[in-house]
């Protein structure tokens, strides 16, 4: 894994005309992984877009050491086409192979993504990020839509990313058992 | 980088072309056809005036079929999330717009190029004309594509988009317009000269202006 690193310093994000949170810093360095805690609406798909480049900050600098890869609530696949190609556009970007077994997304190859569930896209969309082989995951409400089982499993990809040098950030309002992570409850930030 | 770009351009003639999902190269095609069919019912069957405006049905047809697919050039992936993932790739916004200028221009250039010769004979036009009108649409339809692909990401996210898009199009489609159905009427050289001119302006402006919109557009 290359050498990685994200770092946020004094960081605020407005919407609109509401400032949702201000004066967020923290550093994570290789193998560290941090949880943004808040309930729905305090900012923290705003954080993750801003950290992620994608959207700026109102104040403060995010920096990032590494490649970023997201899985947030789209998944960015083609819904008419079946879930192995839709991966497929990705993992010949990526140059990645087969998705991750661990996924289970085998017998789901040949249906197209509108079908799947919440779930199973939330799964495919982790496949594109194992595929992507980033060093910086930033994960938005990863949970969402799992069963218990594929929950266990996120918690184990995250661990073993962290226990291969990577950096994680993982936004949910959910409990999430992440081991040796930090926490951030968003609110504490908020004005 | 050209690896992406290659897989991303395939991902968009796969969308665009042929019975691609959205709406693919059939639809302009058969909207172009069917205007050149229906304009001699309109004004008669006179062959001299038919002759002398059919070059500009045609220009005019081929414009309109241009902007049909624009909705669908760029909100849908937006709205999907690819451009996140591009730009996390380090891929820029540039890039996939100048690739997307390709794949629409592949999806109604060439067709619309194949279907001027059926509709030059509904409209009785000559074949020295028709190679002007060919040429011209050769020289034009660049251009059109990267104002369509331009056009699509300035109204990508905005509410009544395609129909806003349509209507911003066409004042700014009016320099080809003006010159690649022109030169029917000189019969020169310069106004595909004029048409190819535009077009390449066009082209060179629209992947910068495209990609500031979609980020834009990203907020």
């Amino acid at each position: 894994m290359q050498v990685c690193r994200l770092a946020a310093s004094d960081l605020s994000c407005r919407r609109g005309e509401r400032v949702l949170f201000r004066g967020l810093s923290f550093a994570l360095e290789a193998g560290q992984a941090l949880q943004v805690a808040g309930s729905n609406g305090i900012g923290k798909s705003s954080l993750i877009r801003i950290l992620a480049g994608l959207s700026r900050p109102y104040s403060g600098s995010v920096e990032a050491e590494g490649t970023v890869g997201l899985v947030d609530e789209r998944p960015a696949l083609d819904p008419h086409l079946p879930l192995g190609k839709a991966l497929a556009f990705w993992a010949g970007i990526d140059g990645a192979a087969e998705p991750d077994a661990r996924l289970g997304l085998a017998p789901l190859l040949d249906v197209p993504v509108r079908y799947l569930s919440t779930g199973q896209k939330k799964r495919a969309a982790l496949a594109r990020l194992l595929g992507q082989r980033a060093s910086v995951w930033l994960l938005d409400e990863p949970l969402n839509g799992l069963d218990t089982a594929a929950v266990a499993l996120v918690e184990k990809l995250i661990a073993d990313h962290c226990a291969d040098g990577g950096v994680a950030l993982v936004a949910s309002h959910q409990p999430i058992a992440l081991p040796g992570a930090a926490r951030i409850e968003l609110a504490d930030f908020a004005l | 980088m050209s690896g992406a770009l290659f897989h991303i351009l395939r991902r968009d003639l796969g969308l665009l072309l042929l019975g691609g999902r959205r709406g693919g190269s059939l639809l302009p095609l058969l909207f172009f056809l069917s205007v050149a069919m229906l304009f001699p019912f309109a004004v008669g069957p006179d062959p001299v005036l038919l002759a002398r405006t059919g070059g500009g049905v045609i220009w005019v047809a081929a414009l309109l079929a241009a902007i049909l697919p624009i909705d669908r050039l760029i909100e849908p992936d937006l709205e999907l999330g690819m451009f996140d993932q591009w730009a996390l790739r380090g891929i820029s916004e540039e890039w996939i717009a100048l690739t997307r200028i390709v794949a629409h221009w592949l999806s109604f250039g060439p067709p619309l190029m194949l279907a001027a010769l059926p509709a030059a004979g509904l409209l009785g036009i000559e074949a020295d004309k028709l190679r002007i009108v060919e040429i011209g649409l050769l020289a034009g339809t660049p251009g059109l594509a990267a104002l369509g692909v331009t056009v699509a990401a300035l109204t990508a996210g905005l509410r009544g988009g395609a129909a806003l898009g349509g209507l911003l199009v066409i004042p700014l489609a009016v320099p080809l317009l003006v010159f690649g159905a022109g030169s029917l009427a000189t019969g020169g050289e310069s106004g595909l000269a004029l048409t190819a001119a535009a077009s390449l302006v066009l082209l060179a402006v629209a992947p910068f202006a495209a990609g500031a919109a979609i980020r834009a557009a990203r907020g």
